[in-house]
């Protein structure tokens, strides 16, 4: 964190989470609100729900790392899956991931990126074609993964003939994810004080400067939370890539080769190879490992962005 | 510094964008060359028989270096409607073809017999054809019935139209609408572990996932059917009454590099991949 | 570029519509809600005990992983020690990640054998509920957490100084303040769960039928194309793609609803 900015009270307001905290933390008048039943009894409410939700995630994920540290090893993820996957690693397997997330990001992040800062900076709330967009992503955001493979099938891989390839697989997720990514980065801009624009353009600075110096950084807890979540829902899905990604675990050589993820990997490890479980359980701990990676990188790379650009005003 | 951030993101973001505009057109389907097997064979269906054409497809592949086989997966009636459209060069179907798909070529690889399963804390020895039919029909309903526990049966039964199903019904003269289930599957490993983790469970699934499951501590055991033993063996040599063929379909007779890998599947340089994915070979 | 999503959308109803036009027309609509039974094969198509499948467990879901979300998110920020509250964060970011398979046979192995002792025969609507609710709570989670870094720092400060306890100045200020974002994280939520495929189809014991109790199995639509698909032919392959469709009308009706209920109640 940056010691040197201008002033405290800037500082204040720019740093919106830390600042939040403490102002909370200081000012409150904890020990005698805590005493109360009135403040008592949420807080160990809260702090019971959270006992609850983290065993629940604990105990799936020590089962998964039970299971799944035995079997990994360099070799593990440096071969071939041989023997329908009972053998052998899954490099390839962890390249077509990267190939089909790879994808997926880069046409819809810019994508929808755009459209949320469309829908929130340049047309109103309420108009017709915000809301008809607002419409249509939820229900986006409710078809059910398999139908995003039949139509994924249908559409990329048979109607603009990409057959079976990465590039259809990561296109079908675009679909998937644009939802839940612009929604959370449209939060992330609603959630600007009126303030910043109003002294932006009172200072005569141009649209796309005050997107990207200002609005971006300090919308970006929402995008972040978009990111990350897209990024999850895209490393996680099965039914809609089996159609559309396929089924081949060679290397793939470019993006028009079929290329099979790890959660497909898993899936079928799991469900239909006799005797794929132990291989199963050793990819879900790859991919976990993978998402701690990915969630890491993002969460910080986002928050440099923000830092950087915040400071600079 | 500041400009590097910027530009970075961008540049790998136009860089993609050539990449991707860069990448040649897919190589076309099969080239069709008796001599020197050489192209791209598709094989889509059956989720059943991919790992076992994924298997093969490898070995061909070793043998043929210019080929490339890839398999997809989808359901026997997407290899079916595939194959018959001419997207895929080779359907896979797991049951044997039926009366209004005559138009197309089938050939067995390999074999896959249905045994009925229970758990192994179940102290039943064996059911015989009645009392499986009184069971799914739910005329049974208590274990003790037949003589084993006081405790009520958990009817695990397969999705309607799969070919596992079908062939259950068939051969115990069962219409599907009788049956009366307490749990519907689609795989076999989720019934396997459906019956492993509930000691009141009766299910059925394909003899080799049920014959490796049991034999590698999974607590289910695998009932005879009329008297004889459950096993990848019997099925083998014909004595075991329930099963089906893993076909390869094609639209027409095949030639060139299809029909090149159908015989390599069928003959004997194939038969060790199939018992390893747990199937049966065909003798031949 | 906006209109992308409902292009999209449009893109997807045409082709859910292009592949159910046979049945449609031969048929008709009114048969998958008057047929005494869904046996495909022999040519009856009711919908109606899948639908209730959907919408209960869908219900059940949400209405578990709301409170327990939105609490969660509210103890990160303003409960939670600062360490424990970014350990937390990073756990529930992990969980959006992990594939609906891995909940799945977790369900399976372990969830569905617990409540099988409780009551046989275990895969059921319960088990459906509680495996979907883990999944959807990353979601209604973190965009929770985000829309609450968002609330004003003012408010908080003149909640302070005003006095308020953290209950107070939570349940008071900030939870209308942030209502917006929570609400949008609740519609992610519930759309993941009506959209879910696999990790229900493993736990919820698929037997058509209208469940009595919640330890009864169901199937919904979506486990429904996911179970049949690979073997239907005709009509019955037709039949399944009218399952999504009804399920687009569901999430359809969902949405107009959330819409109409909140219209002008957003911003108080």
């Amino acid at each position: 964190m940056s010691k040197n900015s201008p002033t405290p009270g800037q500082e204040d307001e720019l740093q919106l989470t830390s600042t939040l905290k403490r102002a909370v933390t200081r000012s409150l008048p904890l020990w005698i609100s805590s005493l109360q039943p009135a403040e008592l009894l949420p807080t160990v409410i809260l702090w019971a729900v959270a006992t609850v939700v983290t065993g629940a995630l604990l105990w799936l994920l020590s089962d998964v790392f039970w299971h799944g540290t035995g079997q990994i090893s360099w070799e593990f993820l440096t071969t071939s899956p041989s023997n329908a996957g009972r053998d052998g690693g899954i490099a390839p397997i962890v390249v077509s991931t990267s190939l089909i997330v790879g994808v997926c990001m880069a046409v819809s992040v810019p994508l929808g990126l755009g459209t949320a800062v469309l829908l929130a900076e340049f047309a109103s709330n309420s108009s017709g074609l915000g809301q008809l967009v607002r419409l249509s992503l939820d229900v986006l955001a409710g078809v059910p993964s398999i139908v995003f493979g039949l139509f994924g099938n249908a559409f990329f891989c048979k109607t603009l003939g990409l057959g079976f390839s990465i590039l259809s697989g990561g296109l079908t997720l675009a679909c998937m994810v644009l939802p839940i990514l612009i929604r959370s980065t449209q939060e992330g801009f609603r959630a600007v004080p009126e303030d910043y624009r109003r002294c932006a353009a009172a200072l005569g600075i141009s649209r796309t400067a005050i997107l990207w110096e200002l609005l971006l950084p300090a919308a970006m807890p929402g995008v972040t939370v978009g990111l990350l979540l897209g990024l999850g829902r895209a490393l996680s899905e099965t039914a809609a890539l089996i159609f559309t990604s396929g089924y081949v675990d060679r290397m793939p050589e470019s993006l028009f080769d079929s290329g099979r993820a790890l959660s497909i990997h898993i899936y079928d490890l799991a469900m239909n190879v006799s005797g794929g479980e132990p291989h199963a359980y050793a990819t879900a701990l790859v991919l976990v490992g993978f998402l701690v990676l990915i969630n890491g990188t993002t969460s910080w790379l986002a928050e440099r962005f923000r830092q950087s650009k915040i400071f600079v005003l | 510094m500041k400009n590097l951030r910027i530009l970075a993101p961008l540049s790998i973001g136009a860089a993609t964008c050539l990449l991707l505009q860069s990448c040649s057109k897919p190589p076309s389907a099969a080239n069709q060359s008796a001599n020197t097997p050489q192209g791209k064979l598709v094989l889509t269906g059956s989720s059943t028989v991919a790992p076992l054409a994924s298997e093969i497809g490898k070995r061909y592949e070793a043998e043929h270096p210019g080929v490339r086989v890839d398999v997809q997966t989808g359901g026997s009636s997407r290899g079916i409607a595939d194959a018959r459209q001419r997207v895929a060069d080779i359907g896979m179907v797991s049951r044997s073809l039926k009366g209004t798909e005559k138009d197309l070529q089938a050939f067995t690889i390999a074999k896959d017999g249905i045994s009925v399963i229970i758990n192994s804390d179940n102290p039943v020895k064996s059911l015989n054809a009645r009392q499986i039919v009184d069971i799914y029909t739910d005329k049974i309903n208590n274990w003790k019935q037949v003589g084993g526990l006081d405790a009520p049966i958990t009817v695990v039964n397969k999705a309607e139209g799969r070919s596992t199903l079908e062939l259950f019904s068939e051969h115990f003269k069962l219409k599907t609408e009788d049956i009366k289930p307490d749990v519907v599957i689609g795989d076999n490993e989720q019934g396997i572990k459906t019956v492993a983790g509930n000691p009141n469970a009766v299910g059925y699934v394909s003899i080799g996932s049920g014959e490796y499951a049991a034999t590698h501590q999974t607590p289910i055991k695998l009932l005879p059917v009329a008297g004889v033993a459950a096993s990848i063996t019997n099925v083998s040599n014909g004595t075991f009454p329930i099963s089906r063929p893993l076909n390869l379909v094609t639209n027409k007779s095949p030639t060139g590099l299809t029909k090149d890998f159908i015989d390599f599947a069928r003959s004997q340089q194939a038969q060790d991949v199939v018992k390893e994915q747990y199937f049966v070979p065909v003798s031949q | 570029m906006a209109l992308l999503a409902a292009a999209i959308v449009l893109l997807i109803i045409l082709f859910l519509v292009w592949e159910t036009l046979p049945i449609l027309q031969s048929i008709g609509l009114a048969r998958f809600f008057n047929d005494s039974s869904w046996h495909p094969t022999s040519e009856e198509f009711n919908l109606l005990p899948m639908l209730w499948g959907t919408l209960l467990v869908t219900v059940g879901a949400v209405l578990i992983a709301t409170p327990l979300g939105i609490a969660s998110a509210i103890f990160c920020h303003y409960y939670a020690p600062r360490a424990i509250a970014n350990l937390y964060r990073r756990l529930v970011e992990l969980l959006a990640g992990i594939p609906s398979v891995v909940y799945g046979f977790w369900g399976l192995v372990v969830l569905v054998p617990i409540i099988g002792r409780i009551r046989p025969p275990g895969a059921s609507l319960l088990a459906g509920i509680l495996i979907l609710t883990l999944m959807i709570l990353p979601t209604i989670t973190l965009v929770a957490d985000a829309s609450l870094t968002s609330v004003p720092p003012e408010y908080l400060r003149g909640c302070a100084a005003m006095g308020l306890g953290r209950w107070a100045t939570v349940h008071g200020v900030v939870l209308p303040a942030a209502s917006s974002g929570l609400l949008t994280g609740v519609i992610l939520g519930t759309g993941r769960a009506i959209g879910e495929t696999m990790a229900v189809l493993m736990v919820c014991g698929n037997v058509v039928q209208t469940p009595k109790n919640v330890f009864e199995p169901v199937r919904t639509l979506t486990a429904n194309i996911a179970l049949e698909m690979a073997y239907a032919t005709g009509h019955h392959r037709a039949a399944l793609f009218v399952s999504g469709l009804v399920l687009m009308v569901i999430v359809f009706v969902l949405v107009i609803a959330a819409e109409l209920l909140n219209r002008g109640r957003i911003y108080v």
